[in-house]
C-alpha cells in the first residue's frame, strides 16, 4: 500500500494537493484509485480554467464507474497532465506521483489550512473502511 | 477488513471471496465480488482462457407435477414445449401487459418437472408472481437456498473442467445439460453461460462450493483461469450484446423493443400478456434497442440522455437513453446499448449522447458487438444475432 505524503494536505473528496511558492499539484489518493478500479479515462479543464475550491473540475473513470473530482483549493490551471490521454493507468500505478491531474496557482494560499494532513487523511478512511 | 452489510445476503462462498482480497459490493440484495485482479484482465482472461465466476446469488425456482408444462407456457413467452428433456431455453416471464417480470432460463428436467433460473434481485417477486398465476395442478417451489452456482466460461473451460469429471462434456451441447459428479458432488452441468463465451454453469448443494471453487481455480491455473466478478460479467455480457434485466429489459419493455422477439412466441398456445402483445404489435414499435459506439473520447453510461440522430447541442431533449454503457475491455472500444426512436435505429446512424456539459458523438452498430469464432461444433449466436430464430436455445 502506497503511504500518503506527509507534505501534502487531503481533501474528505479524496483528493491531495502538494503545494509550494503559490502553486500546487493536485491529484487523487491511492484510496481513491483502489475504490475506483483500472482507470480507463480522464476528463481535465483545459490550461487557463478557474477552479474553485471544493467545487467538481473534472472526472476520473474506471470500466466500472466515474468519479468527479472537486479541487481541493481555488485558483487557475497551470498545466494538465499530458500522460494521462495515453496511459490513465499512472492514476493506479502511481497515484500520488506520476498520475498528478493538474497544476493550479492558488488563488488563496490560506484555503490549504482548512485540508487535513496525512496523519488526518489516514485517519479518516480507517474510519470510511469501518462503516 | 470491511464486514459485509447486515442486510445484505451471502454466498456461499463470501469468506472466500473476501479472503482471496475481492472488493465487495451489494447486488440485487446480496453481498458480491465485483472484482478480483481488476475488471479489465478478468474479462480478458475469459475471452482468451477462462474465467471462474460465483453466480450462487442466481435464484431457482422449481415446478413440478403434471401441470408444469402448462403453467411454465402461461407464464413465459418462449415455448417451453419445444424443449426435450435436458434441454434449456432463454424466456421470459411476462407481466398480464406483455412486458418482463424477468428474463430467464427454463430447464426442463422431466416431463414433469421444470427448473428456472431467474435474477437475484427478482427471485422472490418471480416467486410470487408464478404462484399467484398457478392455476394448475402444479407446485412451486422456491428452492434458491439448495443451490450454489459456479459459472466456468472461456475457450479453455470444457479442457478445465474435464478431468474432474466422468461426464463427457463435450457430448453436452450448447444450451443442453446433463446430470453429473464433479469431483464427486452431485451437479447440474449446463453449457450456458452469460459471457458470450462457451462454458459451463454447475449447480450444486452449497456445502460443497468452497472445494469447488478451489480445485476449479487450481485445476485451470495452467490454462490461465482467474476468478472473475460481476464487473467482468457485465462488461462480457454487454460486448455479447446480452439483455440485463432492469436496463434493456423492465416491466415497462415489451419483448421486440428489446431485440427479443425471437423469445416471444405469439402462435403458442396463451400466454400472459399476449393477446396485449397481439393488439400492440399492429403498431411499429414506439422505440428500439441499438447498440453502439462512441466516435469520440467518451463512455456514456447508463442513463445518459441520446439528444439526437444527427446534430445536437447538450440542451437538445432526450430522444432516448442510455440502458448500458461502458469500456469494451477486449474490443477496446465505448461501447453501449440505448432506447432511441426505430428512424435512429439503422446500424450507421450518428447519434449524440449528453455526456455531462458536452454531446458527444456515437454511431449505431450491429448487435452483437463480439461474437466468439467457431469452434468445438458449436456456434455462439448471443441476444442480437437471433432475432426471428425460433430455436429452443440461440440456434447452433
Amino acid at each position: 500500500m502506497a503511504s500518503y505524503p506527509s507534505q501534502y494536505r487531503y481533501t474528505k473528496e479524496h483528493e491531495w494537493i502538494s503545494a509550494e511558492d503559490g502553486r500546487g499539484t493536485v491529484g487523487i489518493t491511492d484510496y481513491a484509485q483502489q475504490q475506483l478500479g483500472d482507470v480507463v479515462y480522464v476528463e481535465m479543464p483545459k490550461t487557463g480554467a478557474e477552479l474553485k475550491s471544493a467545487q467538481a473540475f473534472g472526472t476520473v473513470e474506471s470500466v466500472k464507474a466515474v468519479s468527479e473530482i472537486f479541487s481541493p483549493v481555488s485558483g487557475k490551471v497551470e498545466e494538465v497532465n499530458p500522460d494521462l490521454t495515453a496511459a490513465p493507468e499512472l492514476i493506479n500505478q502511481d497515484p500520488h506521483g506520476r498520475g498528478w491531474l493538474v497544476k493550479v496557482q492558488l488563488a488563496n494560499p490560506a484555503e490549504l489550512d482548512s485540508l487535513m494532513s496525512a496523519a488526518e487523511y489516514e485517519q479518516f478512511i480507517a474510519a470510511q473502511r469501518l462503516d | 477488513m470491511t464486514a459485509p452489510a447486515a442486510h445484505l445476503q451471502q454466498t456461499a462462498l463470501n469468506s472466500v471471496h473476501r479472503r482471496m482480497g475481492a472488493r465487495m459490493v451489494p447486488f440485487g440484495g446480496w453481498d458480491m465480488p465485483v472484482e478480483y485482479s481488476g475488471i479489465i484482465p478478468e474479462h480478458l482472461a475469459v475471452r482468451r482462457a477462462a474465467g471462474l465466476f460465483d453466480v450462487s446469488h442466481m435464484g431457482e425456482l422449481d415446478i413440478r407435477g403434471p401441470q408444469a408444462l402448462d403453467l411454465v407456457q402461461w407464464v413465459c413467452c418462449n415455448d417451453a414445449n419445444r424443449l426435450a428433456i435436458g434441454q434449456a431455453q432463454y424466456s421470459g416471464l411476462m407481466t398480464e401487459q406483455g412486458t418482463f417480470v424477468d428474463d430467464l432460463l427454463v430447464h426442463k428436467l422431466a416431463n414433469d418437472h421444470y427448473w428456472l433460473v431467474v435474477n437475484a434481485a427478482n427471485t422472490d417477486a418471480d416467486f410470487a408472481h408464478i404462484q399467484a398465476h398457478n392455476r394448475f395442478d402444479a407446485q412451486v417451489t422456491n428452492a434458491s437456498a439448495r443451490y450454489a452456482q459456479l459459472a466456468l466460461q472461456g475457450p479453455r473451460a470444457l479442457e478445465i473442467l474435464q478431468p474432474l469429471t466422468a461426464m463427457p462434456l463435450a457430448a453436452i451441447q450448447y444450451y443442453w445439460f446433463a446430470h453429473g459428479q464433479v469431483l464427486g458432488v452431485d451437479a447440474v452441468i449446463a453449457r450456458t453461460g452469460y459471457t458470450g463465451e462457451d462454458g459451463f454453469e454447475l449447480y450444486f448443494a452449497p456445502q460443497h462450493a468452497e472445494r469447488l471453487w478451489t480445485a476449479l481455480l487450481a485445476a485451470g491455473e495452467a490454462a490461465g483461469l482467474i476468478a472473475c466478478g460481476l464487473g467482468a460479467r457485465n462488461t462480457l455480457r454487454l460486448e455479447a450484446g446480452m439483455a440485463l434485466y432492469g436496463h434493456e429489459i423492465d416491466a415497462a419493455t415489451m419483448p421486440w423493443e428489446a431485440n427479443l422477439g425471437w423469445i416471444c412466441k405469439m402462435t403458442k398456445p396463451g400466454f400472459l400478456g399476449q393477446d396485449r402483445l397481439a393488439a400492440a404489435k399492429a403498431n411499429p414499435p414506439a422505440r428500439r434497442l441499438v447498440g453502439f459506439e462512441m466516435a469520440e473520447p467518451g463512455i456514456a453510461r447508463d442513463g445518459y440522455p441520446i439528444l439526437s440522430a444527427g446534430d445536437g447541442s447538450p440542451d437538445a431533449a432526450a430522444i432516448g437513453r442510455v440502458t448500458s454503457g461502458s469500456p469494451a475491455p477486449f474490443l477496446g472500444k465505448n461501447i453501449g446499448m440505448a432506447y432511441v426512436p426505430p428512424a435512429a435505429a439503422q446500424p450507421g446512424t450518428q447519434l449524440k449522447i449528453g455526456i455531462r456539459q458536452r454531446a458527444a458523438a456515437a454511431v449505431v452498430t450491429p448487435l452483437p458487438f463480439y461474437r466468439r469464432g467457431k469452434g468445438g461444433g458449436t456456434d455462439n449466436a448471443p441476444a442480437g444475432a437471433h432475432a426471428g430464430g425460433n430455436a429452443a436455445a440461440p440456434p447452433a
